[in-house]
């Protein structure tokens, strides 16, 4: 059991810089997510993390422990790897024995038949072979270990690939998409199985994924990551509802958020669309802003003008509970979409026109660059949880 | 290009009338006249590699072993059968037996030799970045050079008084040696070039399967601590390239069991037979004694030999691949 | 992926290197002295010394003979004319063959198919005795067609197109249907362009095996004027009694060189070319 705590990781691969700047503190048995698109660098941490790439700066120390040039061997981690990267030719019980049998035995006690000659040799083996069994055993797979990765189906392999990352109880877990090959049904039970694993182990894990579902239910604290860049670090839900960048706003949130530009008329007042809303920003009049509106945070009123937002009607996707109702505003060029429950919304048609009423302390503000701006009321910034990031 | 495929449209339109003519003998529903003109259409297509295949792959497959069964002799007119005479005749033949110890020997020396040597270039290879294209190039040469012409250059290689092999030794005080004329040294001297000509064929095979190796499972054994080179090819390296290997093992094998061409250009079988081999044996029997149903006999051993060999290549392939 | 952990250190990279180009150095060994021979004069030979170089340069006169003595431009074309047509008549007899295999249902399919693994599994060298005595019957022994009819059809070309034409999705030709192309044009204005790379190895697998053949030429003719390079060096070999080693190791070089131009040229083509030939 250990904390993590990476400072200022730089890595390039050629010219392409993949991570700039990346700072982290990680405690002692938390769950921590790295989240983002593909390419944005989360997986190449990892693997720093993991010893199997070297960073070209920064620093890492796992456990107070400087771990900078060692190799992963001695790093005490452990890693999930999303193809599992079991060995094929070993059955799960050869698997899962290997991480001990390399740090247990010697290289002269290894060697094929000559090693059993040796003494202790027996004992080790035993010893190995029941933390094994044990180990197997607490993951439902006692009665696979004979058996050769080829013979599994999905979930087992993954179960194998998980045991052979306990069963030398490692200061930290890495798992490097773990669920991504799994089908749907079969990812959300995993989902449940590794959440327990970690409240069971109490250790320190660090999860990749770009799976926003994954990211939320999994976590203490997501780390968000986009081309290379550590843009957020918080709890999933402040994430979700505070994001610091207009960039993590779009990325999380299914149907995506709505981004409105608008222009600050007075104090309280932001014109957008043909519309004027309620808004106290923390800006000049005159400041250009761009306003993010959840679709779930949209309403139905029955008149337009001030405070709400009017358009007409493109289509409508039902989804059972809810209705995603894509409309037409005027002088906005991409569709704007709002999640309305079915029961208050059982009449809407395309070509309809509809008006949307908002509620002002749900928008988010961004200056045109993507930052968060604050409104006045919101003095609370995103990072007051139990993990605060000293290194940003 | 262009009257090939002018006949072979005319072959279609033939394909089509063939259409039009079973749609009239049939009356039958339309999915099965339709399934029928597939076939004739298939049929068409398929029908010169057809009568090909039997004519110069069958029908002389089937010759062979009739042949190997009579005592016909090449201009005879009559011939009868003579059951497994042939046979015997071969087995009891000194020349036969020595080719075929010979042949036996040749394969047990190359195929190990060329394994091994391929198997630590391509480890070689792969173990580092920069050059590998160079490095493959270099030891896949002999592979596509005419093996007639390098038997050639490995014939000056090793003259007895003016090869540069001999020279060296010279000078450097050891004893040298006819080698192509010493029955003792023939032999190997053969196995040795069929190393040299093959191993970059070796190589290259296991240049494909370890690429085909997935670098997850590297990372893998790295976190569990198999880091040091040795235990990275224990772990990984070598267990992941067993199906390979033995493709390899089989494949060369039959390589060598196909060696001719150094005999012919170096050492006709000579001295005696001390650097015969089988197909060496075959050719000379059948075309240059033209003792045809000795020949044919000597074929058929041959053909039952690559046989073998061959199927139980893909019977131990379909098994091993992948340890599914 | 770079892989930090794995590359060698520096000591181990430079070991690397240096069995690497000893072992290199040892296969290109017969074709430096092969090469080292034939710019050397007769003297220089017999002399016996390490040098590469030859203190007269004699290149001139040994490639001249190779040239002009022996007929080595004929054998060259004769090599040339018999690889180009028997390519030829095999895709030509193969593609329609593999495409009738991989695309369409019909009775004995699986018959033939495997008529076609039996073909793989069959070496050449077995049948040579019946082809021979089949070029007698027809009385085209000693001439091109003896050294071609044996190779019209490749067992191995049509097992090779199946494979790839199989990659292609059915919709390819369900389309190709529906805008009315005939079965034979499907084969030769969609198939094979799609299959290139599958063309493009297969070539390769079939003219180095063709260009390298000596034991069917060995049977199939006995006139100078039609022997392929393989058969012409040893006749040029036997005449010249081994003595004249300056011109036959020019005319070994030259036999030799095409191929390995045309391999350095498309290093990567040639390889999955001939390890793609594994399976025959």
């Amino acid at each position: 059991m250990a904390s993590v705590s990476i400072s200022g990781i730089q890595k390039s691969f050629g010219p392409a810089a993949v991570l700039r700047d990346v700072s982290l503190s990680i405690a002692d048995g938390e769950f921590l997510t790295l989240l983002g698109p593909s390419g944005c660098g989360k997986s190449t941490l990892l693997r720093i993390l993991a010893g199997l790439e070297m960073q070209d700066a920064g620093s890492i120390s796992i456990g107070e422990r400087s771990v900078d040039g060692l190799r992963p061997k001695r790093r005490d981690v452990a890693m999930v790897f999303q193809s599992y990267a079991l060995y094929p030719h070993m059955t799960v019980a050869a698997n899962m024995a290997l991480p001990l049998r390399m740090r247990r035995l010697s290289a002269i006690q290894r060697w094929p038949f000559v090693g059993r000659l040796l003494p202790s040799v027996t004992r080790l083996a035993a010893e190995i072979d029941t933390e094994v069994t044990r180990t197997a055993k607490s993951l439902g797979i006692g009665h696979l270990l004979a058996r050769k990765p080829g013979q599994l189906s999905g979930g087992q392999r993954q179960r194998v690939a998980v045991g052979r990352a306990m069963v030398r109880h490692p200061a930290v877990f890495l798992m490097d998409e773990p669920l991504s090959n799994l089908d749907a049904k079969l990812r959300v039970q995993m989902r449940t199985e590794i959440k327990e694993l970690h409240q069971r182990l109490g250790s320190t894990f660090v999860y990749v994924t770009h799976d926003q579902a994954e990211a939320m239910t999994l976590s203490d604290r997501v780390a968000v990551m986009l081309e290379g860049e550590l843009l957020q670090v918080a709890p999933p839900q402040n994430i979700y509802a505070d994001p610091d960048d207009r960039r993590i706003a779009e990325f999380i949130g299914s149907p995506k958020i709505n981004m409105l530009d608008g222009v600050v008329r007075e104090r309280g007042a932001i014109d957008v669309v043909g519309s004027t809303l309620a808004i106290d920003a923390d800006a000049l009049p005159g400041t250009p802003l761009t306003l993010g509106i959840r679709p779930e945070n949209l309403h139905l009123t029955d008149h337009g003008g001030q405070g709400a937002l009017t358009g007409s009607v493109r289509m409508i996707e039902h989804m059972g509970s809810d209705l995603f109702v894509h409309l037409d505003l005027a002088g906005l060029d991409h569709p704007f979409i709002a999640r309305l429950l079915a029961e208050r919304a059982p009449h809407i048609a395309p070509g309809q026109t509809l008006h949307l009423g908002v509620r002002p302390e749900r928008v988010l503000l961004f200056t045109r660059t993507g930052r968060r701006l604050r409104r006045q009321d919101e003095a609370t910034p995103s990072s007051v949880t139990p993990f605060r990031d000293v290194a940003q | 290009m262009s009257r090939p495929a002018a006949t072979m449209e005319s072959a279609g339109t033939m394909a089509q009338a063939g259409d039009r003519g079973a749609s009239q003998l049939l009356s039958a529903s339309p999915a099965k006249r339709r399934a029928f003109a597939e076939g004739a259409t298939a049929w068409m297509l398929a029908g010169l590699a057809v009568f090909l295949l039997l004519a110069l792959f069958f029908v002389p497959v089937l010759g062979v072993v009739l042949i190997a069964l009579t005592d016909w002799q090449f201009g005879s007119a009559s011939f009868s059968f003579v059951g497994l005479a042939n046979f015997r005749e071969v087995f009891t033949d000194q020349g036969f037996r020595a080719s075929l110890l010979n042949t036996i020997l040749y394969v047990l020396i190359v195929v190990p030799g060329t394994v091994v040597s391929g198997l630590a270039i391509a480890l070689l290879i792969e173990s580092g970045r920069s050059c590998r294209a160079f490095y493959r190039a270099i030891h896949f040469l002999p592979f596509m050079a005419t093996l007639t012409a390098m038997a050639i250059a490995w014939e000056a290689l090793l003259h007895p008084t003016i090869g540069l092999i001999n020279q060296t030794l010279a000078a450097m005080g050891l004893p040298t040696a006819n080698w192509l004329r010493d029955e003792n040294t023939a032999l190997p001297v053969l196995a040795v070039i069929g190393i040299w000509q093959n191993l970059g064929y070796a190589m290259v095979l296991f240049l494909a399967g370890l690429k085909s190796i997935p670098q997850d499972l590297y990372d893998a054994a790295n976190v569990d601590g198999a880091d040091m080179w040795l235990d990275r090819l224990r772990t990984v390296t070598l267990p992941m390239l067993g199906p390979v290997t033995m493709f390899v093992v089989i494949v060369v094998a039959l390589r060598a069991f196909e060696a001719f061409d150094t005999v012919k250009v170096l050492t006709q079988g000579g001295p005696g037979h001390a650097s015969e081999l089988l197909l060496y044996t075959l050719y000379r029997e059948s075309f240059e004694y033209l003792r045809t149903g000795y020949g044919a006999a000597v074929a058929v051993v041959f053909l039952l030999i690559v046989v073998t060999l061959t199927l139980v290549q893909t019977r131990i392939v379909d098994k091993k691949v992948h340890y599914q | 992926m770079s892989q930090a952990s794995s590359s060698l250190s520096m000591p181990s990279g430079i070991l690397r290197h240096a069995v690497l180009l000893l072992t290199g150095a040892v296969i290109l060994l017969p074709f430096v002295w092969m090469i080292s021979l034939s710019i050397k004069p007769p003297g220089e030979i017999f002399r016996a010394s390490f040098s590469f170089w030859p203190t007269h340069f004699y290149g001139i006169e040994n490639y001249g003979k190779a040239l002009t003595e022996a007929p080595l431009p004929r054998y060259m074309g004769n090599g040339l004319l018999v690889c180009a047509l028997i390519l030829i008549l095999q895709v030509l007899v193969c593609a329609p063959c593999a495409y009738a295999l991989a695309k369409l249902r019909f009775a004995g399919r699986d018959l033939l198919f495997g008529m076609v693994l039996i073909g793989l599994l069959l070496p050449h060298q077995v049948l040579s005795l019946p082809l021979f005595i089949l070029g007698y019957q027809l009385g085209i022994l000693n001439t091109y067609a003896a050294l071609i009819f044996p190779y019209v059809v490749s067992p191995f070309g049509i097992f090779l197109f199946r494979q790839f034409f199989k990659t292609i999705p059915d919709d390819v030709v369900h389309a190709a249907r529906l805008d009315g192309l005939s079965e034979l044009s499907i084969v030769w204005k969609i198939m094979v362009p799609m299959a290139a790379p599958a063309l493009a190895a297969f070539s390769i697998f079939s003219v180095v095996g063709h260009w390298n053949d000596l034991f069917w030429p060995l049977i199939a003719v006995r006139d100078e004027s039609l022997m392929p390079p393989p058969l012409g060096i040893m006749a040029f070999k036997s005449e010249e009694a081994g003595n004249d080693y300056g011109p036959l190791m020019a005319a070994s070089t030259l036999v030799v060189l095409p191929l390995v131009i045309a391999f350095l040229a498309a290093q990567k083509w040639f390889v999955e070319g001939i390890t793609g030939g594994a399976v025959k």
